[in-house]
């Protein structure tokens, strides 16, 4: 299972990263700080699940799912959006843009597992 | 909300009591607040991020160097020691939640806000000079952790 997580903060990939171990979705886990490092790290890399905050500087979060939700290579490549945007329209926003779910920060362990577990199809 | 009144700032207090119970392990004891027409406490690392939408300004969130660790090894979950990139890079994350929670806050009453990436200041009893004719209402808080303080400087946008 190799994971990108994509936040401007080292704080959050910090801690994204960790949570990602306790959960058992740790084996490899590849980091960007915005939308554009990120693509340029997928340009040499598969992944299986790329998680991505959405206010980012240099290419936010909506724009970078926007290119990959474009690009057919990541057809089958489910999108996580975690971020502080929490308002209604703000997810209608982002689900529009492709992603397949959404979280809000501060997150627990619990809702990270359930929302990667829905998206990989683990959960009914 | 046509003017600058208490409902623009109380979303901020939620926010920010919520924000630092939950991810920081704070409980804030809020204080008197003071409204000032140019700086507000002189604190040593402040995370701001800036507003646009129905209201322009920005929110910061400053600590004293001691709450400042307490408050960042208690999200981290790792002790640290100092004020680093590291702290900085915290400190800026929890000014983009308690600003995130806020403009949800903001949102379920209609009223619709843009929130920028946090930048960080850091420096000893340093202050925040908020642009002319933008008021800044500085809520002080209390904690286990010590002094914080969050400053709202909007004005409605015309």
């Amino acid at each position: 299972m190799k994971i990108i997580t994509v936040d401007d903060s080292s704080t959050m990939r910090r801690i994204i990263k960790n949570t990602l171990k306790r959960i058992g979705y740790g084996d490899e886990i590849l980091e960007a700080g915005d939308g554009k490092e990120a693509l340029d790290v997928l340009a040499n890399n598969s992944v299986d699940l790329i998680i991505t905050d959405w206010n980012m500087p240099v290419m936010d979060g909506l724009t970078f799912v926007k290119h990959i939700r474009a690009d057919s290579k990541f057809d089958d490549t489910p999108i996580i959006m975690v971020t502080t945007e929490a308002a209604k329209e703000d997810i209608i926003t982002a689900l529009k843009a492709g992603v397949n779910n959404y979280i809000v920060k501060p997150f627990t362990p619990d809702v990270l597992k359930d929302k990667i577990d829905t998206v990989l199809g683990k959960k009914d | 909300m046509a003017k600058l009144s208490v409902e623009w700032i109380n979303p901020f207090i939620e926010a920010a009591e919520e924000i630092m119970d939950t991810v920081a392990m704070l409980k804030l004891k809020r204080g008197k607040l003071e409204l000032r027409e140019n700086s507000t406490v002189a604190y040593d690392v402040s995370g701001i991020i800036g507003i646009t939408g129905e209201a322009v300004g920005s929110i910061a969130l400053s600590f004293p160097k001691k709450t400042a660790i307490v408050a960042v090894s208690n999200f981290i979950g790792e002790e640290v020691l100092g004020i680093d990139s590291d702290t900085t890079d915290a400190i800026g994350e929890l000014t983009n939640m308690v600003a995130g929670r806020a403009k949800k806050i903001f949102s379920e009453r209609n009223v619709k806000l843009k929130i920028s990436t946090p930048n960080v200041v850091v420096g000893k009893n340093h202050t925040i000079v908020s642009p002319k004719g933008t008021p800044s209402i500085v809520i002080p808080f209390e904690s286990d952790a010590g002094e914080l303080a969050i400053q709202v400087a909007l004005k409605p946008a015309v």
